[in-house]
Formats: C-alpha cells, sequence, structure tokens
C-alpha cells in the first residue's frame, strides 16, 4: 500500500488505515505556524511564493526526506515541501511522468526507468545521501533463528519455495516443525529489488505466498505478533520498533568479511561487513526542476547541514569526504547515474563509483 | 389580497387562477423531472459501474483463462512468477464472513427474540437504539479493536494465533452486523400473528415452546433474509479485514491464520503502485465483478426471502 494520490477514490481510505497505523507516510508538512514570524527576518522574503517541492518514492528514503523537509521548513519562510513513499519504483513513474522534482530511491535507478526518463525528457542528478541495511527479522520469542546462512534465507525466500518449503524444519534440520509466516517488503520498492537480488541472486523473483506489504508498520506489526515470523525491511524501522522485534544475524560465507555471522548495526553497515544486505540509498534530482531556488536551497541542505539528521533517524551517513563529492556532483548537475544500468549492485563502495573510479 | 380580488371582479380572478394553476402545473413539472433525473442517475451509475467492471474484466480473461482464475489455488499476480487463481482470496472471504454470521446469528437472533417476545416496551425504547449504534460505529474503529484489543486476548488463549487473523476480523465484524441481524429479525418475529402465539398457548405451550416451536419457525423467512444481508455485508466488509485479517492470500479454513479477502486485495493494489491497463491492474476488476456476483446474488435471495415473509 502506498500511492496517497488525491486523485483515487480509494486514497482516502487508505489514507485514514495509514495514518490510524501510527505513521501516515505521506505527510504535507506545512510550515508550522510560528516559523514565518521567527524566520522572517533572517531569511529572504521572496521566497513567500516558492513551489512547493514534492517528493516521493522509496519508504526506505522516506523518514530521512521527511526529517529533512521538516528542518528544511523550519529555517527558511515560506518553503513548502511534501514527501510522500510509494516504493521506489513507483517514485520512478512518478518521477518520470514530471509529477515530482526529487524520488526517494533505496536502489539506483533501472534501464526501464532509465528508458521512461530518457523519453519524457526528465533528466537526472543521482545523489547517495546514506546508508542503509536490510534487516532479517524474528519475533522475540522466537529462540531459534538467532543466525541464518545466505543459502538458508535463499532456501526460503526462493521463487521454488513456494509452497514447499513451509516450516523452520525445512530451512535448516533442528528447528521447530512449525510453519513459517513471511513478511516482506512490497514487491515495488527497492527493499524487494535488493533484497531479492542479494539473497535470491535474481532482481525481483521471489516466493509470492507472503504478507508484502509497501507498508514497513504492517510489517512491524505482523512479526512483532507472530512466534513463528520472519520477515525483511530497512534496518532503521528496526531502530524505532527495538522493543518488539530480534534481529538475525547473516552469515555471508564469505571469508574476507570475517568468517562469524554478522548483526547489522550502524558500525557493521558502514563499514560494509554487514553483507549482503548494506546498500547506499539515494535521492535522484530531476535536472529541469533543480534550476528552481528553492529546490537547489533544499537540496543543498539535504546533503550539507542537514547530514546531522540522517544519524537521527536510523540511518548510517556517508563519511564526510564522500558528502563533499555527492554536493560537487549536485553543483556541476552531473546527470545519470554512476551506479545503475544493472540495477542493484551488492557491496558497492559508494566513494568510489563517486569518485569515478 | 385574494380576498380583494375575488371582489374587486370576476374576470380577473379567474384569470388568476387559471394562471397560478399553470404556474403550479410547471413548478409540478419541474419537481417531477428531477425527481426522475434522480432516479435516473442512480441507474446510470449502476449501469456505468458494471460497464466498467465488464469492459475491464472481459480484457482480463482475454489474458488469463477463466478455468485458471476460478480453480487455482495460487493467488501472486504482482510476483515474477504469477498466479491467478481467485480461491485463497474467495477462501478468505468465505472463511471470515463465516466467522462473522457464526458470531451475529446467535446473538443477533436471540436478542431478537429477547426484544419482540419478552422485553417491556421501555427496555426495548432503550435497547434497540443501543444495539443500533454497533452499525453505526466507522468500521476502521472496528479494525483497530480487532487488531490491537481482541487480536491480544485471543492470542492469549491460542497463542499460535498470529497478529493478523481471520478469527479476530471475524468475531468483530459479526459484532458490526448483529444489529442487522436483530433487527431485521426482529420485524420478522414481530410479523407473525399473535393468533399463531395465542394458539399455541391454548394447546398448553409453554412460553419458550410457543416461541421456540411456533414463532420462530414462523418467523424463518425473514431470519434468513437477515442472514444472507448480514452475509452479504460481511463479504463486501473492506476495513475491518483490511487492517486486523492480513494480507497474505492463502488457501486456507484454518481461522488462525493470516489471510487476504477479495476486498483487501482490491484496497491493496489500489493503493499500490501497479500503473493503470496492466494485467495487474486488471485483476482488481476481475475480482470486483466475482464480489459484485456474490453480493448481487445474495441480495437477491434475501428481498425474495423478505417478500415471502412479508406476503405471510
Amino acid at each position: 500500500m502506498t500511492v496517497y494520490s488525491s486523485s483515487r477514490g480509494v486514497s482516502a481510505a487508505a489514507f485514514a488505515l495509514l495514518s490510524v497505523i501510527g505513521c501516515s507516510k505521506s505527510e504535507q508538512t506545512a510550515p508550522k505556524e510560528e516559523t514565518p514570524a521567527k524566520a522572517a527576518e533572517p531569511s529572504a522574503p521572496a521566497e513567500k511564493s516558492a513551489q512547493p517541492i514534492a517528493i516521493d518514492g522509496s519508504s526506505t528514503v522516506f523518514p530521512i526526506s521527511e526529517a529533512m523537509a521538516e528542518e528544511f521548513q523550519k529555517k527558511s519562510a515560506g518553503a513548502r515541501v511534501t514527501v510522500a513513499a510509494s516504493g521506489t519504483g513507483g517514485g520512478f513513474k512518478k518521477f518520470c511522468a514530471k509529477e515530482i522534482a526529487i524520488a526517494g530511491a533505496s536502489r539506483p535507478i533501472k534501464d526501464a526507468e532509465v528508458e521512461a526518463c530518457k523519453a519524457a525528457g526528465v533528466e537526472y542528478i543521482e545523489l547517495p545521501i546514506a546508508f542503509d541495511g536490510i534487516a532479517v527479522l524474528v519475533n522475540p520469542k522466537n529462540t531459534w533463528a538467532t543466525t541464518m546462512t545466505v543459502a538458508e534465507l535463499k532456501t526460503l525466500w526462493a521463487p521454488e519455495a513456494q509452497g514447499k518449503v513451509k516450516t523452520w524444519a525445512d530451512v535448516r534440520k533442528g528447528w521447530p516443525k512449525e510453519e513459517v509466516h513471511l513478511f516482506g517488503a512490497g514487491v515495488d520498492s527497492g527493499t524487494y529489488d535488493y533484497f531479492t537480488k542479494a539473497i535470491v541472486g535474481e532482481e525481483h523473483k521471489s516466493r509470492g505466498d507472503y504478507t508484502s506489504s509497501e507498508d514497513d508498520n504492517v510489517l512491524v506489526q505482523g512479526i512483532a505478533g507472530d512466534k513463528n515470523a520472519l520477515g525483511f525491511f530497512g534496518f532503521a524501522y528496526y531502530e524505532e520498533n527495538k522493543e518488539k522485534l530480534k534481529l538475525v544475524s547473516i552469515d555471508d560465507g564469505v571469508k574476507e568479511n570475517g568468517e562469524a555471522p554478522v548483526l547489522p548495526s550502524k558500525e557493521t553497515i558502514e563499514s560494509a561487513s554487514y553483507q549482503p544486505l548494506s546498500r547506499p540509498i539515494f535521492i535522484y534530482v530531476s535536472k529541469a526542476d533543480a534550476e528552481r531556488k528553492e529546490v537547489q536551497d533544499f537540496v543543498g541542505y539535504y546533503v550539507g547541514d542537514g547530514v546531522k539528521l540522517i544519524d537521527e533517524v536510523g540511518y548510517i551517513a556517508l563519511p564526510a569526504e564522500t558528502y563533499g563529492l555527492v554536493r560537487d556532483r549536485f553543483a556541476k548537475r552531473t546527470t545519470g547515474s554512476a551506479f545503475a544500468g544493472a540495477g542493484s549492485k551488492i557491496g558497492v563502495k559508494v566513494h568510489d563509483l563517486l569518485a569515478g573510479k | 389580497m385574494q380576498m380583494t380580488a375575488t371582489v374587486s371582479s370576476d374576470s380577473q380572478t379567474s384569470t388568476r387562477s387559471r394562471v397560478r394553476g399553470q404556474s403550479r402545473l410547471f413548478s409540478e413539472r419541474v419537481i417531477e423531472s428531477l425527481l426522475v433525473l434522480s432516479g435516473v442517475i442512480s441507474i446510470f451509475t449502476t449501469a456505468g459501474i458494471l460497464y466498467v467492471l465488464a469492459s475491464e474484466t472481459v480484457q482480463f480473461f482475454s489474458e488469463v483463462s477463466l478455468v485458471e482464475f476460478f480453480t487455482g489455488t495460487e493467488w501472486t499476480p504482482l510476483f515474477a512468477d504469477a498466479h491467478f487463481g481467485i480461491l485463497p482470496l474467495l477462501c478468505g472471504t468465505l472463511l471470515t464472513s463465516g466467522i462473522a454470521i457464526g458470531v451475529a446469528l446467535p446473538f443477533g437472533l436471540l436478542a431478537a427474540i429477547y426484544m419482540s417476545e419478552f422485553a417491556p416496551s421501555w427496555v426495548q425504547r432503550t435497547l434497540k437504539p443501543t444495539l443500533e449504534l454497533l452499525a453505526g460505529v466507522p468500521t476502521i474503529v472496528y479494525g483497530y479493536f480487532a487488531l490491537v484489543f481482541l487480536t491480544p486476548i485471543l492470542q492469549f488463549f491460542i497463542p499460535s494465533l498470529s497478529s493478523f487473523n481471520a478469527l479476530s476480523a471475524g468475531i468483530v465484524m459479526g459484532i458490526m452486523i448483529i444489529p442487522m441481524i436483530s433487527s431485521l429479525s426482529e420485524d420478522a418475529l414481530r410479523a407473525v400473528p399473535n393468533s399463531l402465539r395465542e394458539a399455541a398457548y391454548g394447546l398448553g405451550g409453554t412460553k419458550l415452546s410457543t416461541i421456540h416451536k411456533v414463532v420462530v419457525p414462523a418467523a424463518t423467512s425473514g431470519i434468513l433474509a437477515s442472514v444472507i444481508l448480514g452475509l452479504s455485508r460481511a463479504v463486501g466488509e473492506t476495513m475491518i479485514v483490511a487492517i486486523a485479517a492480513g494480507q497474505q492470500p492463502r488457501f486456507t479454513l484454518d481461522p488462525r491464520a493470516s489471510i487476504e479477502t477479495m476486498t483487501t486485495y482490491i484496497v491493496q493494489i489500489s493503493m499500490g503502485d501497479v500503473p493503470a491497463g496492466t494485467r495487474e491492474y486488471r485483476t482488481i476488476f476481475a475480482v470486483g465483478s466475482a464480489l459484485f456476483a456474490i453480493t448481487f446474488v445474495m441480495n437477491l435471495v434475501s428481498q425474495r426471502l423478505a417478500r415471502k415473509f412479508r406476503e405471510r
């Protein structure tokens, strides 16, 4: 569940549903009333007539964009930023249709999306903004699945597993003969694409008989209340719900990363030792919109002063010198993707790619 | 004014009344055509809905075989390996609706019997509106009631219950349709002529045996009509199941598991990013048509039954 475009009849209901779930993902953060009064003197009054900046896309990037939008609006009077979460794929659809200025993405743009944007004449500036890990989670009452290997995860999630791999015992001998209840990020999300690529080996392929939702809170709720649940979603959502969930440490079977299974944490994700499930996440800024003053200011804040917020919302900031490269990239309006083409790459080094190595 | 006019000149009066008659005729025509218009609008709306449903469904079935749709036990239209068997969704819908009726029928019927046969009028006057309040609770509230209140309680008794499950959603949906069943059944019970009751008492029947052997059987068709109407309401209910029953199409009748109903699926897709005009998108029209067919038939049956009891 994802798009909250007001044109659709259901979306009202959808919105109601989500907001009560406890996290409405689409937030129109209108400037707070006291803000203009406070910020009026220092900042330029000309900004009052600024067009709203529309952001959509990955639900993984959403919390960052939301925090950025909130702080940015506090700082600059009259600025309006709307943030929604349609999933990475959904965001790119809107981005290439010129509906939004900035698309959040938890994987690089895909070939098909590159084509769609090209056909519509939309040029984009790709900016990596942070790291995220995909966490594999179980219920706190689950005492057996403390570590899993990539191979075991593949057994569980591969398309062939559908209807066949049903119980924990099917995954590893000795585990209970009870049905596994699977929860995973929705098929339109970059998280799904990245997870399937990293675990199953083929992007966008997995079994289909599990609860698949673009709303990460549905997944949290599902896993938190079910002893036999296992699911995956962005590490930051785990951070927000630590008490209700339990992390599974992942053993990728590659000796260079250390032989022991690794738990995702800020350190292991930043150092890329949590493999294969840590990845950079992005925003894509439309080149045409980048000419707008308010968009320049906002993106400048996003990869400049705003970086301190990334840690606050549970993500892992890039190294400081990498942000320098990111700012250069935006300043030079470098279009195209350094990461893309083949979709998600596993275990990339952001700095190297940006530096063109 | 009128009076003076009548007195002053007869001829004037007659012209005036003719004018007034004409204007009345005119305003009546306006009102009549407004009424016809509003009737026609609702008919056209229905026709429009039917047309959209049918045309999209026909396109859908040009790509997916009817046999697969009705007999397939896997429903994974969004995944790379797409299957279009509606049975898991149908199963989910029937399971939750079945549980709902299982809850609503006994409670609704007993409440109806109490209100029509036992309750003094002041109790009736307070109880009936109170019961009907249940129907006025927004379904989203019921949904969260099921998810955050009832499910944890049920999990205490049934540890293997998933946090999204058919049982809790079904029970709450049952509570929602109690007033529907109770008030329709009460009408049916009241419609049973008193002469029947008196005859039963005359034959030495107790109050209980009269109700049990005479009144309720005589009102059967009305009660059945209420059950079918309640069932059709439960089949079409969306919010409660979308929130509390889960989003995993599963071909099972296990009420402890997380399932997906037809309505939930439609919600899930229409809120997602499936581009319009694709096969994935048309699935919701196919599912919608099936849902429409089910509720339509049930409403017809219920109407027929209700008419039968009214005739008596």
